[in-house]
């Protein structure tokens, strides 16, 4: 599994309040969560976002509010992986579980720059940035995480797990 | 290696005689919690399973307490959505309006969260129960759904930084500023992954509301969960409010910790986190300019309880809110908003010219009942001050404690209740 894109690049600390503001928490639908993803830290982000796009950020990415409603908006949004130094625990289980696909690498948050086109791939980990022709080693899955990533989240897993 | 406190509730949970930080486990869980926003997500993921009963109608929570009562009809449908599912389901804690009362102070208060259980819950400051001695943490709804659906779930067994508690608290020093004055040693991220471990002697001089205060705010510093020993003062809360069993796990003697904190309560001084990050941290002494605010909150689950009701009394009782500043309370749980009353602060409150509300979490996430505008500024007991977060994008907010939060909408700016001769 591969993802290409163009980057979208954010600092330390990006917060599930400024990934998808609580005013909009009162839907639920994907779609009508996208059109405010990042809202509160990127006005231009909705409209420039196009499928397949990556985010790159610093540390903490995802920190505060456990709303899945995050890697959900990100994800309707047509992202296809964010790479982060570090990544807020709840969001990074949220983003496994609903699978998106994220890696940590911070290696990678430092040397990719807004703009650059970014390869991915997941079975190897390894990151490359095609506009500077560099090379990053992502952190790899666990082997329980990649079977629910293998799986397209934990209620595939789950399901084929269970006998009803 | 002995095993920290954490570790050998998982140990247990998970059937294991022992585990060790970084170990993938699966552990039975004694609750599983949502709310109004996380739960119909959950709701939705759990009717893509093959499964289709809970796994214990008596071990899920579901609190109605986010956007209720309900705020527009977009609120009201998803809170509809969850009432059909726990009248479906016949779920034995579901709390709606009437009943409800912010999540992280009324489940303690049912008796439902007990020391040595373990919780997951659709809501970062899950975190809260380790005030009792329980492994409590934050997820997401699909992890709610697949908890619900199956009674179990997965964890990354954390390693542990060991807080060590000495002395007594000053006056107007309470959990608030213990908490603000770590997050702002170690920083957002200054836990991350990892269990917060509070022990030592000074302990006996925190109250219950105030450990409650101090592990709900282990997830600003990125922390997987915050933990206190159980001792008389838990053990007699957990008394007077449930009837559950429950068990006392301690951290051997040998455990590890990847660092260790000594934190001389006798030190401290009222603390407030600047905007935007919990980690912006001042003592009051440090604050040189004269910062003016529009608004003040005393609520939510980090200060909605008795205790931070009756400071904020003790300070509005013989002064006023200053005129042009709003100052809106909001007792956490129907129990509490009875017991002010009963105590008399609600009229101390109302006549010193603060709004009290119906318990919700409302102003706290920018959701309603206490919205800013752009370039308005509040003092609030909550626990996030991240960019927009109550509001305007261009709005801010410092977080204190109810003293400091009473004391500034008096003054109409950031202060210490000393400031008014208290």
């Amino acid at each position: 599994m591969k993802a290409e894109g163009r980057v979208f690049k954010y600092g330390d600390n990006v917060d599930t309040d400024v990934i998808i503001p609580a005013r909009y928490l009162n839907s639920s639908d994907p779609a009508e969560l996208a059109t405010h993803c990042m809202e509160d830290i990127d006005k231009e982000f909705v409209n420039k976002v196009q499928k397949g796009d990556i985010i790159v950020a610093n540390k903490n990415f995802g920190c505060g509010s456990s709303r899945e409603h995050a890697p959900i908006a990100i994800k309707a949004a047509g992202v296809s992986c964010v790479i982060a130094e570090t990544f807020a625990r709840i969001f990074y289980r949220n983003s496994i579980n609903i699978g998106l696909p994220i890696i940590e690498c911070p290696e990678a948050a430092k040397g990719i720059d807004a703009g650059d086109d970014v390869e991915v791939d997941f079975d190897s980990g390894m990151i490359y940035n095609k506009t500077k022709g560099t090379e990053f080693k992502g952190q790899a899955f666990p082997e329980f995480m990649q079977k629910i990533i293998k799986a397209e989240g934990l209620v595939n897993y789950i399901n084929a797990n269970t006998t009803k | 290696m002995g095993m920290t406190m954490t570790q050998k509730i998982l140990a247990a949970a998970a059937g294991l005689e022992k585990v060790e930080a970084g170990q993938l486990i699966e552990a039975e869980l004694d609750l599983v919690l949502g709310n109004d926003i996380t739960s119909p997500v959950a709701i939705h993921e759990m009717d893509k399973m093959t499964v289709d009963t809970v796994f214990d109608k008596d071990k899920v929570a579901l609190v109605m307490d986010h956007f209720i009562p309900n705020k527009d009809i977009k609120s009201a449908q998803h809170c509809k959505c969850v009432r059909e599912f726990a009248c479906k389901h016949d779920i034995t804690n579901y709390f709606d309006v009437g009943e409800m009362g912010i999540e992280h102070a009324l489940l303690p208060e049912k008796g439902l969260t007990v020391a040595g259980d373990v919780i997951i819950g659709a809501d970062s400051h899950t975190c809260t129960y380790g005030a009792l001695g329980a492994f409590s943490t934050g997820v997401g709804s699909t992890d709610m759904a697949a908890g619900m659906a199956t009674g179990k779930a997965w964890f990354k067994v954390p390693s542990a930084i060991k807080f060590n508690i000495v002395g007594k608290p000053a006056k107007w020093v309470s959990g608030k500023d213990v908490i603000l004055h770590i997050i702002g040693m170690i920083g957002v991220d200054g836990a991350l992954y990892k269990s917060m471990e509070f022990t030592g002697e000074g302990i006996k001089n925190l109250s219950m509301d105030d450990r409650f205060t101090i592990a709900n705010m282990a997830i600003e510093a990125g922390g997987k969960n915050g933990i206190f020993p159980v001792d008389d003062v838990a053990m007699t809360y957990m008394k007077e409010h449930s009837k559950r069993e429950w068990k006392v796990f301690e951290a051997d003697e040998d455990a590890v910790y990847d660092e260790e904190y000594t934190i001389d309560l006798s030190t401290l001084r009222p603390t407030i986190a600047f905007p935007h990050l919990p980690e912006n941290t001042k003592t009051i002494d440090e604050i040189t300019e004269n910062v003016k605010i529009d608004q003040v909150v005393i609520g939510s689950c980090t200060n909605g309880r008795i205790d931070d009701l009756r400071i904020a009394a003790e300070i509005l009782a013989d002064n006023k809110v200053k005129k042009g500043i709003r100052c809106i309370v909001i007792p956490a749980t129907q129990k509490i908003y009875l017991q002010a009353m009963e105590e008399g602060l609600l009229k101390i409150f109302i006549e010193a010219g603060a709004v009290v509300s119906t318990p919700t979490c409302g102003p706290c996430l920018g959701g309603y009942m206490g919205i800013l505008a752009e370039n308005e500024r509040c003092v609030s007991t909550t626990n996030r001050n991240f960019v927009g977060r109550m509001g305007h994008v261009d709005s801010e907010i410092y977080l204190a404690s109810p003293a400091v939060a009473a004391a500034s909408a008096v003054t109409g700016k950031i202060s210490s209740p000393e400031e008014l001769g208290l």
